[in-house]
């Protein structure tokens, strides 16, 4: 009889003492036959981490979150005793924090060894791409469209759309450029996919690259992820072996190669025309549009540029059809929503909802209250652009338009708590230094907007003629939402205006 | 190898690459730790644009540098998450421990302390990242733990 230990390698398991477990595991089993140390992904549920699982005959349980030491006892219990262990948490898909969840692009995340091909292709990795090859690239688009897919970096742009003009445009040379520059704070979902599942993003790519034409792509990922960075380093490589990638993918006779980029801390390179200009090796300032990068993207040349999730809900959507996905969700916004639940919570981890629920019965739910254990006051959705939203608007519908219709936005989903210490002079503050500190530089309104905003905040912050300078502040803020060439200047006034619209008392 | 020999074949292997100008040097620092100032001019040369475009692009990224950095970098994140959880009196007790500010390398030579806006490790903040390694939900004696660590490599070791 055989058995199988599952110890996640991801970042944050790793950050939270998973390879100690794995030693320890390493250690204790070295004496059984037939034992196997599986570093799996992770699930998600990093409130679990580290997380053991243990599979024999078919049945897989966990526990967590475990230290080095735990692990000799757990390896001294016989199966029918693991459930007296007071880490015992059973099948992890019928645990309440998975069970309330429905998983579609994390559907894999956590099982399997992310690197392992064979995994991959046992739970219907590259079906779509098979499927794919055998369609005309109109085809593709055109159930891409079906699926209502939108844009998950933040701008909810619908994918079919942007794929349709790349399609058409007529160039000798197109590009796939995956945006991995995932910088927002509270936001790990793209670092979780390509570190559990990476082989999904490539199929991903891989059918953007057949249904527009382009035989070249580029996935631009942040250097803050050496984790990500070496699974995908990888599995490129192993797809590429295998025929998945390269010069005649999957038999069709149709080229894509596949190029890994790392970032070099620059936040405003995730914006798409910024990165696209660090990806020609110069500094990533923002481009005006138009021209889009549709039409005019990388070296000038028509490019589909999308977010790591966009792609790979494309995988799940050529191989199960685009009315399954587009079944999902609520309104304009369809599918799966991901959410990682960050900063001051007890249960922090990735969620993947359909979207509609209200961002309370998501805390509810999930989150299982603020980790000091004190009242939220505010949660700031979406990012470092995103809105702090106080109590009274945490029954939003979690849709784009619900949320926008709010004053907030959904960005790439992050959920960022904080408990009731928190100081939103500080936070609103902190949000124009940021910007000050992560402006490219090319308008004025964000490269000095910002700057003149950390000083009337500063002003605020000592009381110094408090109406005058919100007054100016106010201004401020409308000459960067107006006047700003891109989100990074043009958003950051949401988090400091929602920060004083909401919680003027700590402004006063 | 010598730095220049090293150069000389960095600058072949990128030469040819599109775009391939951010991940030479990239690939410089890798290897030197930084980019020296003599070897601007190269590279400008070989990637056929001007000196004034490389300084542009070395002073653009955070990542880069121009002077050695300490044996090890330590990374504390500043961003709204680790704030959430007690990240702005970690910032405050890096500072103090090390008696250097951010951006600044301590007088031994062993640590330089940066600045970084996110790990995407922010379900359980706060956090740091030491050279490659990241550490979760830490506190001050985590990071002095940490720190003393690599105080003790550096003597073990000098």
């Amino acid at each position: 009889m055989s058995t199988r230990y599952f110890v996640p390698r991801d970042a944050t398991a790793r950050a939270v003492g998973a390879d100690a477990v794995a030693a320890a595991l390493a250690s204790g089993v070295a004496e059984h036959n037939h034992a196997e140390i599986v570093r799996n992904g992770s699930r998600g549920a990093f409130w679990l981490e580290p997380l053991l699982e243990i599979e024999q005959d078919g049945k897989r349980v966990g526990f967590g979150p475990l230290c080095a030491d735990d692990v000799p006892a757990i390896l001294a219990l016989e199966a029918h005793e693991y459930a007296t262990h007071d880490r015992y948490l059973g099948p992890l898909e019928q645990h309440p924090w998975f069970a309330a969840q429905q998983r579609v692009t994390f559907m894999r995340a956590g099982l399997d060894d992310p690197l392992c091909l064979e995994s991959y292709l046992a739970r219907h990795g590259f079906e779509g791409l098979e499927h794919a090859v055998h369609l005309s690239p109109g085809d593709i688009v055109d159930e891409v469209t079906r699926s209502g897919l939108r844009g998950r970096g933040g701008a909810a742009f619908p994918t079919g759309v942007k794929w349709r003009t790349v399609l058409e445009a007529e160039a000798g040379q197109k590009y796939i450029v995956c945006n991995a520059d995932e910088g927002d704070s509270g936001t790990f979902a793209d670092r979780l996919l390509m570190e559990s599942d990476p082989y999904q993003l490539i199929e991903g790519m891989a059918i953007a690259g057949v249904a527009v034409g382009a035989d070249r792509g580029y996935i631009y990922l942040r250097s803050e992820y050496p984790d990500a960075w070496q699974v995908m380093h990888t599995a490129i490589a192993k797809a590429e072996a295998a025929g998945y990638l390269g010069q005649d993918i999957c038999d069709s006779g149709r080229a894509f190669h596949l190029e890994l980029r790392l970032g070099a801390g620059a936040y405003i390179c995730g914006e798409e025309t910024a990165l696209l200009d660090s990806l020609e090796g110069k500094r990533g300032v923002v481009r005006a549009k138009p021209p889009l990068p549709a039409h005019q993207g990388l070296f000038g040349q028509p490019t589909v540029v999308n977010n790591v999730l966009t792609l790979a809900a494309v995988a799940s959507i050529m191989a199960d059809g685009a009315e399954a996905y587009a079944g999902l969700g609520s309104g304009r916004s369809r599918g799966t929503l991901t959410l990682q639940l960050a900063g001051n919570v007890r249960h922090g981890g990735l969620v993947e909802v359909p979207y509609g629920c209200t961002l309370r019965e998501v805390l509810d739910t999930f989150a299982g209250g603020t980790r000091s254990g004190r009242p939220m006051r505010a949660i700031q959705v979406g990012g470092p652009l995103g809105a702090y939203l106080p109590e009274s608007l945490w029954d939003t519908p979690l849709d784009y338009e619900a949320f926008a219709a709010a004053g907030g936005m959904l960005g790439h989903g992050g959920v960022v708590v904080f408990d009731d210490t928190v100081d939103m002079a500080a936070q609103a503050r902190f949000a124009m230094a940021f910007c000050a500190a992560e402006s490219c530089g090319k308008c004025t309104p964000c490269r000095v907007g910002s700057v003149r905003g950390v000083e009337v905040l500063d002003r605020i912050i000592a009381r110094e003629e408090g109406a005058r300078n919100l007054a100016l502040l106010e201004d401020l803020c409308d000459t960067m939402t107006s006047a700003s060439l891109c989100a990074m200047g043009g958003l950051t006034p949401n988090p400091v205006r929602s920060a004083i619209a909401h919680f003027p008392e700590d402004f006063q | 190898m010598d730095t220049e020999r090293l150069l000389a074949q960095l600058l072949c292997q990128y030469q040819d690459t599109p775009g391939g100008l951010l991940p030479l040097l990239q690939a410089i620092q890798e290897d030197l730790g930084y980019i020296p100032g003599e070897a601007v001019p190269a590279i400008a040369r070989v990637m056929n644009c001007s000196a004034a475009e490389v300084h542009g692009v070395i002073s653009f990224y955070h990542d880069l540098r121009t002077a050695p950095g300490g044996r090890h970098t330590l990374q504390v994140c500043r961003a709204e998450s680790c704030q959430a959880t007690g990240g702005r009196e970690l910032e405050a007790c890096a500072r103090d421990l090390l008696g250097v500010d951010f951006g600044n390398t301590t007088a031994d030579g062993v640590i330089t302390l940066e600045s970084v806006y996110c790990l995407g490790n922010c379900a359980c903040s706060p956090s740091v990242r030491l050279d490659n390694d990241t550490y979760a939900r830490v506190d001050r004696e985590g990071l002095a733990g940490l720190i003393a660590s690599l105080r003790q490599g550096a003597e073990d070791t000098a």
